[in-house]
């Protein structure tokens, strides 16, 4: 826009304003030698600006300057000034000129006058100090009174071919042009006869006053085109410009703890330095407590943070943690730690960006967290905290913080992002808090939706909390659901009983075995007894036998030989007896007469 | 210059108070010529010689003005008697002017 394109490249003269984010906007600042002109409805940081311009001119370069107030008095311009950094006073006693260019209202007019003898009288103030920049501030204030459009335009000129007369460095008018209209008549011709113009803007978003500024027109000059959000901060107005395309952040592979332990594995080892972690959860889930643990083991080891929380009190928040086991007063008391608090609602989105940076600039943390960070979209518009919220997470990146942020989620449900920031997709890791209700219970689980660049677990924890800090709990699942709280000590207790149950009865049954096993021993042992006595009964039976056998056939030898029936001889020829014989031997008398009778036929 | 520091004194009666006045012009720019002819003609109708009138152009002492707290060309500005007053314009508006110099028009 603005760019001649069929003119001779030649750069065009610029020189810098030093206001944070406007020479980076403008690629270079205002028009070196030219007029440039601020428009916008009051309070919309036209003065300030300016006054800032001619600040810088003077404290960077040594560039006197000179400032024609229409509007305001002096003595109110340096009052408003005076919450800046800037030493205002000291350089209007040598390097400032202001005029106080406001018609005191017991001025009577009378007729038609002219700026003829303002501009020579500044003219003469110029040569006298060296004055390099000039500022008309509130011009239509001045051609207001002028009540004639003829007039207008003619004084217009007259300033114009004064500026072109009287070059200075940098010129620059301020107008109060509100959205296209205007009580000055011919501000279509100011526009014309600048070379720059830029618009600032002033708006109510839910009751919180934003700032804009846009720049409209550049004459023979390149420029970012877009409305950029407007700050103040201590050292005067910084503009939002957008942040360079190019992420030149190095990863590091450094892990710092989370926090504690089982955190850090579920983490695969904890968080990278550097890195930005988001924290969501509805109200309750502990996401402070989580937070606070971060940073006290930061300071535990001996890493400078920084604590920012918004709409809490900065004590009560190290009260609250205190009670769940974590210290963090003895770490402010040492200087390692920084706590800010502040409101949300009573500045604008952008105004916390500054404060954040100066806290930044002053402590120099390694690491930070920011509590809520989701309050921010309570400062207004939703799109520019949602930029706000971006930057924080990118200006801490920048400054190789690794730092956590929780946003409350009104949902339960991590996948709807209710916070609006729409953080979630440039946070490296994100953790998810949130409650699992069952039999009457309010347990907190912890997951990790995601970490990059890292293993990670996927398994649901549950987040207990004591006076020793918080832990994580292994969670049961059953039936597909998952137990926490009295449940999980239920199903631990379960599962205790099963275990000892179940060691009871292998004990039993071991036991029972043994016993089997000495009982069968035992069996066999009698058994073996037994055998042995068997078969020594076998052996006493069989001698005895024997004996009996050799008794009996000697006592029938006896017999015999009594009798004398048979011959010895030959009785003594059969050892073993012969049935008839034993026949004969058992039945005697008659029978025994008999066979001896045979006996004597058969030879 | 023409009209530098030009003083113009007149002795009327005695009794009747002498309006100091100091006139800041531009040059010979339209409107600071047309606010000479205007006082010229309302301190003949109305002071009869009993004025002091000065005449500066700005142009001419730029810093002395600034210091005398100036902002526009014409300026008129009513020494003494007290109630001091500044008026700013051609003074084409006779009668604003008048009631600012404290003149009572019969």
């Amino acid at each position: 826009m603005g760019g001649k394109k069929n003119a001779v490249p030649q750069i065009l003269p610029k020189i810098a304003t030093g206001i944070p984010g406007f020479d980076e906007l403008s690629h270079g600042g205002l028009p070196r030698y030219r007029t440039s002109l601020l428009k916008g409805g009051p309070g919309s940081g036209k003065t300030v600006f300016a006054l800032q311009s001619l600040v810088n001119a003077v404290r960077q370069r040594q560039e006197p300057g000179i400032f024609v107030a229409f509007e305001e008095s002096t003595r109110q311009i340096i009052a408003n000034a005076a919450s800046f950094d800037w030493g205002l006073p000291a350089l209007i006693k040598n390097k400032l000129f202001f005029l106080d260019a406001k018609l005191s209202p017991e001025v009577v007019q009378s007729g038609e006058f002219d700026l003829a003898g303002m501009l020579a009288m500044l003219k003469a103030k110029k040569e006298e100090i060296g004055a390099k920049w000039i500022v008309f501030d509130g011009i239509d204030v001045l051609l207001t009174l002028l009540q004639n459009p003829i007039s207008e335009m003619r004084e217009i000129y007259r300033i114009r071919d004064w500026l072109a007369d009287n070059e200075v460095n940098a010129a620059i008018i301020t107008a109060k042009i509100d959205g296209g209209t205007s009580e000055i008549v011919n501000y279509g011709f100011i526009q014309f006869m600048v070379d720059c113009v830029i618009r600032f803007e002033r708006r109510l978003e839910h009751g919180v006053a934003l700032h804009r500024l846009e720049i409209t027109k550049y004459r023979g000059s390149d420029f970012v085109a877009g409305e950029f959000p407007v700050s103040f901060g201590p050292s005067g107005m910084e503009v939002g410009a957008p942040e360079s395309a190019e992420i030149r952040q190095l990863a590091s592979s450094e892990r710092v703890s989370a926090g504690f332990e089982r955190l850090d594995t579920m983490l695969g080892g904890g968080l990278f330095r550097g890195s930005s972690t988001l924290i969501t959860g509805v109200p309750g889930t502990s996401k402070t407590t989580l937070a606070g643990k971060f940073a006290e083991a930061a300071c535990r080891r001996g890493e400078r943070t920084l604590f920012v929380s918004f709409d809490e009190a900065a004590d009560r928040i190290a009260r609250n943690l205190t009670s769940v086991g974590i210290h963090l007063k003895t770490h402010v008391k040492s200087g390692v730690l920084r706590m800010y608090s502040s409101r949300t609602e009573t500045i604008g989105a952008e105004d916390h960006l500054v404060r954040l940076k100066t806290l930044i600039r002053e402590h120099r943390p390694r690491c930070m967290v920011i509590d809520p960070i989701s309050a921010i979209a309570k400062t207004g518009g939703i799109a520019a905290a949602r930029a706000v919220a971006n930057r924080f997470i990118y200006l801490a990146k920048d400054e190789k913080i690794t730092v956590v942020v929780t946003a409350i989620n009104e949902g339960d449900e991590p996948e709807t992002e209710t916070t609006d920031l729409q953080i979630s997709t440039i946070a490296d890791t994100w953790i998810h808090l949130s409650y699992l209700i069952r039999s009457g219970e309010r347990n907190r689980a912890l997951t990790i939706i995601k970490s990059r660049g890292t293993w990670h677990s996927n398994q649901v924890r549950e987040l207990v909390l004591n006076d020793v800090g918080p832990m994580l709990a292994d969670v049961y699942t059953a039936g597909g659901e998952v137990l926490m709280g009295t449940l999980r000590w239920e199903k631990e207790g379960e599962e205790k009983a099963k275990t000892t149950q179940r060691r009871a009865e292998f004990d039993h049954k071991r036991h029972e075995l043994q016993a089997a096993e000495a009982d069968t021993r035992a069996r066999i042992k009698a058994l073996e007894q037994d055998l042995e006595r068997q078969r020594l009964e076998l052996v006493t039976y069989s001698s005895d036998n024997e004996a009996r056998i050799v008794s009996s056939s000697d006592r029938e030898k006896e017999l015999r030989r009594i009798r004398s029936a048979d011959p010895a001889g030959r009785a003594a020829t059969g050892i073993v007896p012969s049935p008839a014989t034993r026949r004969a031997s058992d039945s005697s008398g008659n029978s025994g007469r008999k066979n001896k009778r045979i006996a004597q036929d058969a030879p | 210059m023409r009209r530098k520091k030009t003083t113009r004194s007149a002795s009327g009666p005695a009794v009747a108070t002498v309006v100091v006045l100091r006139l800041y012009i531009a040059d010979n720019a339209p409107n600071s010529l047309r606010a000479i002819a205007n006082l010229e003609a309302i301190c003949k109708e109305h002071l009869k010689g009993n004025f002091k009138l000065e005449i500066i152009d700005v142009l001419e002492t730029p810093l002395r003005a600034l210091a005398d707290g100036i902002l526009v060309t014409p300026s008129l500005a009513k020494m003494s008697p007290s109630p001091a007053a500044k008026i700013v314009g051609n003074l084409s508006d006779k009668s604003s002017v008048l009631h600012a110099l404290g003149i009572s028009v019969e």
